[in-house]
């Protein structure tokens, strides 16, 4: 074939000009297929012909006796939600009787100036109407539609005696959500609110037939279906109107949902809460040998109870402007930066890596410096510390110790092995929206900002500052796991369930022990030993004393600072908010029963702002868990736990 | 340049109005289906002007594009083709990306209007399979066919994804014609469908637990009776209960009395079915028979291989929306959401019709008797 042939034969195949017998042939092709194609098609609708003459003649008496007997109408019974409950069967989610107002479009005749009328005898908000109107093009014309939750035995009073001139509005009785702690809880529990339109196209509209709330947030979200159960139905006889004459034997009962039992210790929690004294910040307790959260709290918070009819739009512009966020839930999502607090983790790596050994010594002097630069990394006191080794850099907190680890360990090393403890990944606790934090490493920065590692950053990697952000739950995750000598457990919220055929709860088992992340238990010890001396000499020194057992802790002192492009600016100059403040412990040190971790957001020091918070919570825990644990109906069914 | 520009447009304009070249049983055709689209509408929305005249206005903004369209030749159509294809493309993929909607990802926001990337791929998927079998000799062979096929599988996929299983189905379909029309020989056809059957229970748990439930259900609608069911059992009960000659128009009462769902959208032939009975179905499927049977004639006369491929899997493609429709409601196929063509209540569909009529009528306006003059 010649050069040129072959240009031509491109060039027609770019065009589509085709030589004249190909083009005739295929025309001939073409009308052979369309004619094939119009029989197949002809067949096919012939074939829905025959359907539809199925349906219309051969099944005409029957479906004709269907279309009359449409008069029997299927309505579904909505299952009881299941409750909450803390580990010791403290009520923490409820369903209680209310009543609302339902208006039937069929029988209300003018339905627009019903409504209308309704609001002169009733407070009806703009709301009300605004979700009455969604709801109405969704329900059929006999089905009775919600208008106002909630009536007060005044209001039903008031309707009651107008009740004559409102034919098609009636007060019905129905069970609604009611968390009886209120904010304690608003930010593990959650709360449930009325479906929506965005919740209808996910959910499996047989199953929420009757249901008219569902889980917005927290545990109410994540065991959604547990909590729901399984919907039922009766049949009613109806006549031309819809009007219902009886029920029919044929029912189906609901199957109502599980009831929960949490990790959580309603009485630790509360006085968690309460130890924060208004400030802002959140606390999160674990049980390190299960990984069983026994206190969650996120402070400030909110009152769930009004999520749960609808919140008005003037309380939520409140929530949503008030100082310090109370809707943000800092446990899932709050941003810190750990300081200090990441040094127990440093120095383990430079044990368990083989750069430092115990008892090597390091020369604080104030300063640090990168060999070959002159940029100065600090130490908290001028002119340093001295010599100093592991338990003493862990207790006194020198930064130098963990500059030097982490400038020999490299940035690949350090984020691969504090990665082990979860830093930088959602923790999979059992609640939705979880954030993950930032766990320096040159991949992180690469995909963030597209830039290439610089060894300063590894430098003040070490000490928790730079590119560190934490969640308050993902750094007790860690703490919870170096607790346990390295042997991680999911954190997780749900510890038993009790359903409908069940008379006793059940304790869910535990996920099958994974092995330690930690390779020699003498550097676990030698750590513990640091994390010791914090407490019974070091910077945190009051915050032990008279506790019956010994405490491994660490604070974090991290200045508060916002960048804005090239310089960080102090958010405030005063020492009492300067800071971003931190303390993380375990205790008993030898045989851990809880680890704590309390994040402030504004304060002095860890030492004296987060510590005594930490204090309170274990002083509400120890010594009487053990006995605690074994109250009620769950204790003899609890897996036994080393 | 402006004046020439002028000078072209009436010039245009004018032979517009001398030569209608539109094909005018074919344009009777489609107006006589509106007409019946907005009877039953009229009576489905239970009288409510506001309906009626929504849709009214849709069709008028749908016959202007399809009078447009209209006037653009093929072979301009058929330049624009891989750019159009590869545009709808772009647009599907920022959609599956990020885009808005209740639950399932399907509208692209372009603040002043907002509309379905997919929709777009219901002409672009034909458009783009005839050019591509138009550079190609035919029939084709397996090389040809598994481009083609991967040219039809892409975007599919993607809007299965979004998930649109109903439109998905469209699509492929669409593009699928264009292989059958230019002669793909049979036993390959069979080979094909073959392997469907068998892949069939392979792509089952890859299904969505919805569609996996609508398939489930067709199966057996009683034991759902409040969830998937209910739409089958009732849209049935309503055809059934219209026997031979119907309950008269608006004297349905399955509709009327709201037991029949979505009676204005993907039920509306169960409305028309229940108050025309087995006459007006069969008289309404005569005028399917008859708009696609005068689409693949003009189909037969166009001028190239292009404009007939086109043609032609447009044409198909109009049948698969009523089967798919008829089917579902009388409960012979799963609930997929596909409209009937030119009767159910939505703006997209009606547009992206009467869009694809128009190419129709631009390849009619340029058969092979005009280009041969």
């Amino acid at each position: 074939m010649t050069m040129n042939s072959l240009r031509q034969r491109i060039k027609r195949a770019a065009h589509g000009h085709k030589p004249i017998g190909d083009a005739h042939r295929e025309a001939a092709l073409f009308t052979r297929r369309a004619l094939a194609g119009m029989a197949i098609i002809v067949l096919c609708l012939i074939g829905l012909g025959v359907r539809f003459w199925i349906l219309q003649v051969r099944q005409h008496a029957e479906l004709n006796a269907r279309s009359d007997a449409n008069r029997i109408v299927t309505r579904p019974l909505p299952p009881g939600r299941g409750l909450i409950y803390d580990r010791n069967g403290v009520l923490l989610a409820e369903n209680i009787a209310a009543f609302r107002l339902e208006v039937t479009p069929e029988q209300a005749g003018d339905v627009q100036a019903t409504v209308t009328r309704l609001g002169e005898v009733l407070p009806i908000s703009d709301d009300d109407i605004t979700r009455f109107n969604a709801q109405r093009k969704r329900k059929r014309s006999y089905e009775g539609i919600p208008l106002r939750l909630k009536l007060s035995e005044e209001e039903i009073a008031r309707f009651s005696i107008n009740r004559w001139a409102f034919p098609g509005v009636e007060v019905v009785p129905y069970l609604t959500r009611s968390y009886p702690l209120g904010a304690e809880f608003a930010h593990t529990v959650g709360y449930v609110g009325r479906i929506d339109e965005n919740d209808l196209t996910a959910l499996d509209a047989g199953e929420y037939a009757g249901t008219t709330h569902i889980g917005k947030t927290g545990i109410e979200r994540s065991y959604e279906k547990r909590l729901h159960g399984h919907v039922g139905y009766e049949k009613i006889e109806v006549n031309a109107d819809h009007r219902p004459l009886r029920v029919l034997p044929d029912r189906l009962a609901p199957v109502p949902g599980d009831n929960l039992y949490l990790s959580i210790d309603a009485h630790l929690q509360e006085v968690t809460e309460a130890a924060f004294e208004g400030r802002a910040g959140a606390a999160v307790a674990i049980d390190p040998r299960s990984g069983e959260v026994l206190a969650m709290v996120s402070v400030p918070s909110f009152d769930p109870n009004l999520f749960v009819n609808g919140i008005s739009s003037v309380d939520y512009r409140g929530l949503l402007e008030a100082e310090h966020k109370p809707l943000l839930n800092r446990l899932l999502r709050g941003t810190y930066t750990p300081g200090s607090t990441m040094k127990p983790f440093v120095g383990l790596a430079g044990l368990e890596l083989g750069l430092r050994k115990p008892e090597d010594t390091v020369l604080s002097t104030g300063e640090f410096f990168i060999p070959g630069q002159s940029r100065a990394y600090r130490d908290d006191v001028r002119g340093g510390f001295g010599r100093v080794d592991l338990v003493q850099a862990i207790a006194r907190s020198v930064n130098t110790y963990f500059y030097s680890v982490s400038l020999d360990m490299g940035i690949d090393r350090f984020s691969d092995y504090l990665g082990r403890f979860g830093f930088g990944q959602p923790t999979g606790i059992d609640l939705l929206g979880e954030g993950s934090g930032v766990l320096p490493s040159r991949q992180w920065k690469r995909a963030r900002f597209n830039q290439p590692w610089y060894p300063g950053e590894t430098v003040i990697a070490g000490i928790g500052q730079g590119y560190w952000v934490v969640t308050p739950l993902q750094l007790a995750n860690a703490v919870s796991t170096l607790a346990a000598r390295g042997v991680p457990h999911t954190p997780h919220l749900l510890r038993a369930v009790q359903s409908a055929s069940d008379e006793a709860p059940v304790v869910l088992p535990l996920a099958p022990e994974q092995a330690s992340v930690i390779g020699k238990p003498e550097d676990w010890l030698a750590v513990q030993r640091g994390m010791i001396e914090v407490v019974r000499a070091g910077t945190a020194r009051a915050m032990g004393i008279g506790f019956p057992y010994d405490i491994a802790g660490k604070t974090g002192t991290a200045e508060r600072y916002s960048r804005t492009d090239e310089t960080w600016t102090s958010i405030s100059a005063s020492p009492i908010e300067r800071h971003q403040v931190l303390f993380e412990c375990f205790t008993p040190a030898d045989a851990p029963r809880i680890a704590v971790v309390v994040a402030l957001e504004a304060g002095r020091s860890g030492a004296s702002d987060a510590a005594p918070i930490a204090r309170k919570m274990l002083d509400a825990w120890l010594p009487g868990d053990q006995q605690r644990q074994h109250i009620g109906s769950l204790a003899t069914a609890s897996g036994e736990q080393p | 340049m402006i004046g020439t520009l002028l000078a072209q447009m009436r010039y245009r304009l004018g032979t517009m109005w001398r030569k209608p070249r539109l094909d005018l049983p074919l344009l009777g055709a489609l107006l006589l289906l509106m007409g019946i689209g907005l009877g039953t509408l009229f009576s489905a929305s239970d009288l409510d002007p506001d309906f009626v005249l929504a849709q009214g206005l849709r069709f008028v903004l749908g016959l202007v594009l399809m009078l447009m369209i209209s006037r653009i030749p093929p072979s301009v159509l058929r330049n624009w083709t891989p750019w159009l294809y590869a545009a709808s493309l772009v647009l599907l993929v920022i959609v599956v990306m990020h885009g808005e909607g209740r639950g399932a990802n399907r509208w692209l926001d372009l603040r002043f209007v907002r509309f379905q990337p997919s929709e777009l791929l219901k002409l672009t998927m034909p458009m783009m399979i005839a050019w591509y079998l138009n550079g190609r000799p035919l029939p084709p062979g397996w090389v040809t066919l598994g481009i083609a096929g991967a040219l039809i599988v892409l975007p599919a996929a993607l809007i299965a994804k979004q998930p649109d299983l109903g439109t998905a189905l469209l699509v492929a379909a669409s593009g699928a014609f264009g292989i059958f029309l230019s002669g793909l020989a049979w036993w390959r056809i069979g080979l094909l469908l073959g392997a469907f059957a068998v892949a069939i229970p392979i792509g089952w748990p890859f299904l969505h637990d919805y569609q996996k439930n609508r398939v489930l259900t067709l199966l057996d609608p009683e034991a759902d009776p409040l969830g998937n069911g209910w739409h089958i059992i009732q849209s049935k009960i309503a055809v059934g209960s219209g026997g031979v000659w119907g309950k008269g128009w608006h004297h349905g009462t399955q509709s009327r009395l709201e037991f029949l769902p979505e009676h204005t959208t993907d039920f509306i032939f169960s409305v028309f079915a229940e108050e025309w009975g087995l006459v007006g179905v069969l008289l309404l499927l005569a005028l399917y028979v008859f708009i696609i049977a005068r689409c693949l004639w003009i189909a037969t006369n166009a001028r190239d291989t292009y404009s007939r491929l086109l043609a032609g899997s447009i044409s198909m493609a109009l049948f698969v929306y009523v089967m798919v429709n008829g089917g579902m409601i009388t409960g012979i196929l799963p609930v997929v959401g596909v409209p009937l063509p030119l009767v159910s209540y939505g703006g997209t569909s009606a547009v992206s019709l009467l869009a694809g009529f128009g190419v129709l009528m631009s390849i009619h306006a340029h058969r092979r008797t005009l280009a041969t003059r």
